[in-house]
């Protein structure tokens, strides 16, 4: 992978490495700090794995207090601190740095309270996102954002990058259904945004935090609120002929009023590698095939249901198959979540890009991405959030293989600042991360990006907490942006992605 | 070219109220201000100016000429529009689309201006004021997807775009929601907007106590029937609310089902169901009703002709009936939305010591008080917002990053900021 600029290492930090052990060995337990390379090692990464780093060493805190005076230590020493949750991140954002210590959240693992009167819960920001649906669900609630990856990420994570999913659309991302979270900032300060209350009063910064990718502060505990599952879902799976009756199919959905649940397209060479690799039972032979979910209650599913057909029918559907079951609407899922390590058998690596734009400039940008693709030589599938926009690219390529990379990196950052260029966004949901880092200026100009960073200035001056990530380092817009699997194994290979 | 844009600004900025008409005079007007250390007021159709503490200004940014929706898409379900322009205009358009801004503003005119008037759209978001839907569709803030505005130094921000999923950089969209233009001079916003349910309808049910009310709003916000609203109304409130269909007695506990025609009123059954109540003992509004019974809620009619002094009290929801039950001491009369987690609180007496007292009691209840309209002579006295020291701090080193010679709204929100 190409190598990319972070902060210079502080060599004074390096060499006295033995000393920051032993102070910080008077904060918290000596087990909880691991120094040695071996210990050290398997946190070199997160799940954006082509980058690689070994911090400096790794501390694992079990109370905010300790957090809080390990962070104050940091800072009155001038040690830059990375905060890290499980680590399946995608963009890098919790990547080591050489002179870093690494604050591992993993020990904040608890659910302290399921408050059903209030419907929310409270919990350590190590707890897994799908533990929180799993606390609830036996009095039939869930916690809504469900980013795929939701059996090992974590809640704190979810926090720092403002999750979403494929429900999104619907229920929205992180930020819209946490109500509070404790944090503690680089200067040692503890303190809480929200609560169990909604909205709060003052500034939002229970909205500024969420999403700020661990470089405003450490989230401690989390609160977030909790939804009465829903008395029926059904899914319908559609195929068309052409991509352009799918996207219209999607803008007169939404346009008739109807707002489903979730709502998926994929194309043709995603749906056939999904297919062979899940035996989902989708139609092959459609150019882009459409999964929509509709979640309330039975009459209104129903009705939502109906009222796709006619809108598929209209837009030339060439199949149609509604859910019949639980069991079959999750194998309409499954070819979907499958969608990594489908291609995973179609080339020896590939990356995932993660660019926002509006739903209608979906047939739009498809066939600009089918136009680099030629120009670069490289296939690529495309899976598409078509509710809210979010596409996933998956760019084939061979890493062993360097001018391959290189013209991957360059079609990828092409097709990144396209979706900028149609209205949309770099990422809506991965995060920047270091992975788009130098891609920054092609949404936002010098002044937005100063603004930014002089936020990130007043709550740490000294720029110690997570430095290198999200904000370029020289402001340069260099060929960078993309999610880069090697040999079709990613970090975890078996959780599902995006 | 730049010049001549700058003389005009310069003839125009001797005058105490500055109505600019282009993004470009804004940040001109805001750059003379910081140049010259000149405080300014943020103002606009002044539905709210009068939330939020007294601060003496020598000049005001007037945005209602700043106005005019610039692009809606109801199929990208956003629309765009200068920050001036009034709700109105924008609901009228969204009208046509059969779409709507799910977050229900609240309408402060019939208790400021003794007429209906919900603002500018600017306006609605600096305050961050939301409905009845707030619990199921969520509050302004979770609807604003981006925005542009000019900073305490006349900069030209922005953040967020129009798509729903962007996590590019900070949410400053967010920051600057409730911010009461302490931060930026918001200038162009793009609002999420969601089509309308087909079909409303409102169950009411028959009940005299608050307690067994918290309860039935409670267990319908728990449920899987979806509403979008619950209200207690005591029995002293009643006669704002004299619709035919509404067959019950004494205090209104209201839950709003809304959604697709053919579901409402398997809802409706499956909920009382759930409530175990019977047909007898509820009153259903149909549409229209329905539809009336909201708005006047939306707009806090039964204050219309308030004259004493208003509270906003947020609290967990499990809070409530102890909270009332302590606030009963003092001279109140209130009614409960977010199906019991927003406390509308009209007191006819009150000073300072008062204040501080209920502000204890909301506080330890982990809630807060907002006090949206307080007797004149009592407001330089007493805190509008609540914050404590190290909120403070941190609101302060926001402030400054935004607006570093503190000139824009200075002393809105808190003292010093």
């Amino acid at each position: 992978m190409s190598s990319l600029q972070m902060p210079k290492v502080d060599k004074s930090i390096m060499s006295n490495k033995d000393k920051i052990v032993s102070d910080i060995g008077r904060i918290i337990k000596e087990e909880n700090i691991l120094s040695h390379n071996d210990e050290i090692k398997p946190y070199e990464t997160d799940a954006l794995a082509a980058y690689r780093q070994v911090p400096l060493l790794v501390v694992l805190p079990e109370t905010v207090k300790e957090v809080s005076e390990i962070l104050k230590y940091c800072n009155e020493n001038k040690i830059k601190v990375v905060p890290r949750g499980a680590g399946t991140g995608l963009s890098g954002g919790s990547l080591p740095l050489a002179d870093c210590v690494l604050l591992a959240m993993g020990k904040f693992n608890k659910i302290l309270e399921l408050d059903y009167r209030n419907r929310c819960v409270v919990a350590q920001p190590c707890v897994t996102n799908l533990a929180i649906t799993e606390a609830v669900q036996d009095k039939g609630f869930y916690y809504a954002p469900d980013p795929s990856s939701q059996i090992a990420c974590s809640i704190g994570g979810n926090v720092a990058e403002n999750s979403g999913g494929v429900h999104s659309l619907k229920y929205g991302a992180t930020t819209n259904n946490l109500l509070g979270i404790e944090v503690v900032l680089m200067d040692g300060t503890v303190t809480r945004f929200g609560g169990k209350t909604m909205d709060s009063e003052g500034y939002d910064f229970l909205g500024l935090m969420t999403g700020s990718e661990g470089l405003l502060g450490v989230i401690t505990e989390v609160t977030v609120k909790i939804l009465k599952s829903p008395e029926v879902i059904k899914a319908a799976l559609i195929g068309f002929p052409t991509i352009e009756d799918a996207g219209n199919c999607v803008a007169q959905i939404i346009a008739g009023g109807c707002i489903p649940a979730g709502m998926e397209i994929m194309d043709k060479a995603l749906t056939k590698a999904t297919n062979d690799y899940s035996k989902a039972g989708y139609p092959t032979d459609a150019e882009a095939m459409m999964i929509v979910e509709f979640d309330g209650t039975e009459h209104e599913v129903e009705d939502y249901i109906n009222r796709v057909k006619k809108i598929a029918e209209k837009n030339n559907s060439s199949s149609l198959k509604i859910s019949k079951t639980n069991k079959e609407r999750l194998k309409f899922w499954a070819g979907r979540k499958a969608a990594f390590p489908a291609c995973g058998v179609l080339a020896p690596d590939y990356m995932c890009m993660d660019g926002s734009i509006p739903r209608g400039k979906l047939a739009e940008v498809l066939k600009e991405i089918t136009r680099l693709s030629k120009k670069y030589g490289l296939p690529v599938a495309n899976a598409f959030h078509a509710g809210d926009g979010n596409l996933h690219p998956l760019i084939m390529f061979d890493a062993n293989n360097k001018e391959s990379l290189r013209k991957c990196e360059e079609f990828g950052a092409d097709i990144l600042k396209y979706c900028v260029k149609v209205g949309g966004a770099l990422t809506g949901e991965h995060g920047v991360g270091i992975e788009k880092r130098e891609l920054m200026c092609e949404a936002f100009n010098n002044t937005d990006i100063q603004q930014q960073l002089t936020i990130k200035v007043a709550l740490d001056p000294n720029s110690l907490l997570n430095p290198g990530k999200v904000y370029p380092i020289l402001r340069k817009c260099a060929e960078e942006g993309r999610v880069h699997i090697h040999g079709g194994k990613t970090k975890f290979p078996d959780i599902p992605r995006f | 070219m730049e010049e001549k844009q700058n003389s005009l600004i310069f003839q125009d900025f001797n005058k105490s109220v500055l109505k600019p008409t282009t993004r470009e005079e804004i940040s001109n007007i805001i750059k003379e201000c910081y140049k010259k250390n000149i405080p300014i007021e943020v103002s606009c159709l002044k539905s709210k100016k009068k939330i939020g503490r007294n601060f003496q200004t020598e000049k005001t940014l007037d945005l209602s000429s700043y106005s005019g929706i610039i692009e809606y898409k109801p199929e990208e379900l956003y629309i765009k529009a200068k920050a001036g322009t009034s709700l109105k205009e924008i609901k009228d358009e969204l009208d046509k689309h059969n779409q709507q801004l799910a977050f229900e503003p609240v309408d402060f005119g019939p208790i400021f201006l003794g007429k209906t008037d919900e603002g500018s759209i600017g306006g609605v978001i600096a305050c961050n004021f939301s409905g009845p839907r707030r619990f199921k569709a969520g509050s302004v803030r979770d609807h604003v997807l981006g925005f542009q505005g000019v900073n305490g130094k006349g900069e030209i921000i922005k953040s967020g775009g129009t798509v729903v999923k962007n996590v590019t950089g900070y949410d400053l969209s967010k920051l600057l929601s409730g911010s009461f233009g302490t931060l930026t001079v918001l200038t162009e916003v793009s609002v999420k907007v969601l089509p309308k349910p087909s079909l409303t309808k409102t169950l009411v049910i028959d009940n005299p106590y608050l307690l067994k009310a918290l309860d039935y709003l409670s267990i319908a916000l728990s449920s899987s029937s979806d509403p979008s609203g619950g209200v207690f109304y005591p029995e002293y409130f009643r006669n704002y609310f004299t619709f035919n269909d509404l067959t019950t007695e004494g205090p209104i506990t209201a839950i709003r089902i809304e959604g697709a025609s053919n579901s409402i009123d398997h809802r409706i059954k499956k909920l009382c169901e759930e409530l175990k109540v019977n047909r007898n003992e509820v009153a259903i509004l149909e549409p229209e009703q329905s539809n009336i019974f909201w708005e006047k809620t939306r707009r806090l009619e039964i204050f219309s002709e308030l004259k004493d002094n208003l509270l906003r009290i947020v609290i967990p929801s499990n809070e409530t009936f102890e909270v009332l039950n302590k606030l009963k001491v003092f001279d109140i009369k209130y009614f409960i939305d977010w199906g019991g987690s927003l406390i509308w609180v009209q007191i006819e007496i009150i000073d300072s010591k008062i204040l501080r007292k209920i502000k204890e009691i909301i506080s330890n209840a982990n809630g807060y008080v907002t006090v949206i309209k307080i007797e004149e002579n009592l407001k330089a006295s007493i805190d509008v917002f609540t914050i404590d020291s190290i909120k403070y701090k941190i609101t302060e080193k926001i402030k400054k990053s935004f607006d570093p010679k503190r000139i824009l709204n200075p002393g809105k929100m808190y003292s010093g900021i």
